[in-house]
């Protein structure tokens, strides 16, 4: 086990220079810098653009750029921002909690929703319960996710403000006034946390649905049954234990769409998080932080694959990890 | 059930008695795998609704002239005077934008857009991912570990990160768009392509193939590519919804096809700032957004349940 991991963290340092080796060359591949906004103001001169432009280095070739850039990673310095001057480590540590605050709650919610939901369905496979179960997980998961946040904002934080039932908020973290508190903060989640996690629950009830089918329908279940033993415990300590395990795998791998989820909707509810900071960064232009958002949701994929992985292989003593 | 012998009773018969039969006796008898898969899907009374619903909205946005005529309205035209009408309004059936634009025609003018981003960006991605699929699964060594490497880094990605960081450069109208959802979201189609590849490669067809000197590409085309057909039409059916939803994502984030060329994502991102004054405006073209991509999930898993009933239960 152990030999597995530092396999799979070295095998992360090629991937890491892939991600970033991708990353920097698609930026710099077309024409501008951060200052090109500078070059539509009359009153700034192209020389002084250029000596902005040189004094950042952005006059080089960007092979030589981002081998510099490589080197400084290595040293633990992801750089500036180019628009502030202000650490890229400290901008990113400073939404970084935001983000994972929200992509953890909106997991749970749905994992929450969808386990029982599966669980049951598979259960009582083939009856009225299952098909609408069926129905409803391709409802959820065909529901554009955009037109979603907003509909809800529309609802429960305008409409029912309007007809004076208690509302939520629309935007933020916490209220800019007197919040704060942990109410406040909850109040704040409530929404964005649907937004994410609603689509989610579709994909996981169809998932634990299936893996439970397979489950029931092995060998040790019907020993199980024929032994006499009570429904629920056939169901939760028998097929459920085995269902769970694939799930564990695919909740890794779920990751990176859940950040790219997360993207919108901190734009929708201007959720101070990594997926704005890496929207603002890509409109400015601001190469560094680009390469460190980057580089931060993929080293943060990687991580949570390999995890994954390991547990697997801790929760499933069939499953050699090596 | 129907009357009509089922599918099952074909293939079931012992592999001797069909020998004996005379060829085209046989052909007659036995339907061929996609006839069997059509006949199917026919008894699937969800899926072939869904289907009837995706041929209404196509040809709604097919016949966009026609609806602009209907309304007396085009789709870029402004009336500022009686911008963000409500549905019923001014003669506007479904209400107007900030503009004063046509909801009704905008979003039949929007459909083609979404559409036509969705067919495209849907067959981009399968043409990278079965041709690298392709490659990858059939040369194996290092080709294959190249490919799969670069799988890798790919999926490490938030795709949707990558996404933004291309079109916010690019700026893109709806062709490139659709080229670059493809060399973005190819990795999953990759993979899957070379998991049969791999599967069916070692098979004895192929290395009788093989032996009597047929060239590789054309081992490619004619022995292998017919036998991952279906997993490719599945996986196309599937994904075209997928890209439209993406496309409103995108359009949202302000980096899709630009107004005053409507699609439906950007005419949602266009009436999200308004929603205080004019809920409708998002409500309508999100709702078209939310029939198409579910009927057209609908329709894809009638297909996937039709032409692999392994995979369903």
């Amino acid at each position: 086990m152990g030999r597995f991991i530092i396999r799979r963290l070295l095998l992360m340092i090629p991937l890491t220079v892939g991600v970033t080796f991708l990353t920097f060359g698609l930026m710099n591949l077309i024409p501008g810098s951060p200052y090109t906004n500078l070059r539509s103001n009359p009153r700034i001169r192209p020389s002084d653009i250029a000596r902005l432009e040189e004094q950042l280095g952005l006059n080089r070739p960007w092979p030589v750029r981002y081998v510099e850039w490589l080197g400084d990673l290595l040293q633990g310095d992801l750089g500036r921002s180019m628009q502030n001057q202000v650490p890229v480590i400290d901008r990113i540590s400073a939404v970084l909690p935001n983000t994972l605050l929200l992509t953890t709650t909106a997991l749970i919610f749905s994992l929450v929703i969808a386990v029982p939901l599966g669980v049951y369905a598979a259960a009582r496979h083939r009856s009225w319960f299952d098909r609408g179960t069926n129905l409803a997980t391709v409802a959820l998961w065909a529901i554009p996710n955009a037109w979603l946040a907003i509909m809800l904002v529309v609802l429960f934080s305008f409409k029912f403000k309007e007809w004076g039932l208690p509302s939520l908020p629309a935007t933020g973290i916490t209220s800019p006034r007197g919040g704060g508190d942990l109410m406040d903060r909850i109040k704040h989640l409530i929404l964005p946390t649907i937004s994410l996690g609603l689509i989610q629950i579709g994909i996981w009830s169809a998932y634990i649905r299936s893996s439970m089918l397979e489950a029931l329908h092995s060998d040790f279940i019907r020993t199980a049954r024929a032994k006499g033993l009570a429904n629920r415990a056939v169901l939760f300590s028998h097929a459920f234990r085995n269902a769970f395990l694939p799930l564990v795998t695919l909740v890794g791998l779920s990751i990176p769409s859940l950040f790219g989820g997360a993207i919108l909707i901190e734009s929708v509810f201007a959720w101070n998080g990594m997926g704005l900071l890496a929207l603002q960064a890509v409109e400015q232009r601001d190469y560094t932080l680009v390469m460190g958002t980057t580089l931060m949701f993929a080293v943060l994929t990687m991580l949570a694959n390999l995890i994954a992985d390991v547990l697997y292989g801790v929760l499933d003593p069939r499953v050699r990890v090596d | 059930m129907s009357v009509r012998r089922s599918s099952a009773d074909v293939t079931a018969r012992p592999a001797t008695a069909e020998v004996a039969l005379p060829l085209d006796h046989r052909a007659r008898s036995a339907p061929g795998y996609y006839r069997r898969g059509w006949m199917r899907f026919r008894r699937d009374k969800l899926a072939m609704a869904s289907l009837i619903i995706v041929i209404v909205i196509v040809l709604f946005a097919l016949g966009a002239p026609l609806i602009s005529k209907l309304t007396g309205f085009t789709y870029y035209e402004n009336h500022l005077r009686f911008k963000l009408s409500a549905p019923g309004e001014n003669g506007y059936i479904l209400g107007s934008d900030a503009n004063g634009r046509d909801i009704l025609t905008r979003l039949a003018y929007g459909g083609r857009i979404s559409l036509l981003v969705a067919f495209f960006g849907t067959v981009a991605e399968l043409a990278f991912g079965l041709g690298l699929g392709l490659i990858a699964g059939y040369y194996g060594k290092w080709v294959d570990a190249v490919i799969m490497r670069l799988v890798d880094v790919m999926i490490s990605i938030p795709t949707i990160a990558l996404l933004i960081l291309i079109s916010s450069l690019y700026q893109p109208g709806y062709v490139l768009l659709a080229l670059i959802i493809g060399a973005i979201y190819w990795p999953g189609d990759a993979r899957l392509i070379r998991g049969e590849v791999l599967s069916l490669r070692n098979r004895e067809y192929i290395q009788a193939a093989r032996v009597v000197g047929v060239p590789s590409w054309q081992i490619m085309l004619r022995h292998l590519l017919p036998n991952v057909t279906p997993i490719l039409l599945i996986q196309a059916s599937l994904t075209i919804p997928s890209v439209i939803i993406l496309e409103s994502v995108i359009s949202y984030l302000g980096l899709g096809v630009q107004v005053p060329t409507p699609s439906w994502g950007n005419m949602l991102q266009e009436a999200a700032r308004f929603y205080r004054t004019n809920w409708t405006n998002v409500f309508i073209p999100g709702l078209m957004i939310y029939i198409t991509s579910l009927s057209l999930y609908l329709v894809g898993i009638g297909l996937r349940d039709a032409l692999d009933p392994r995979l369903s239960d």
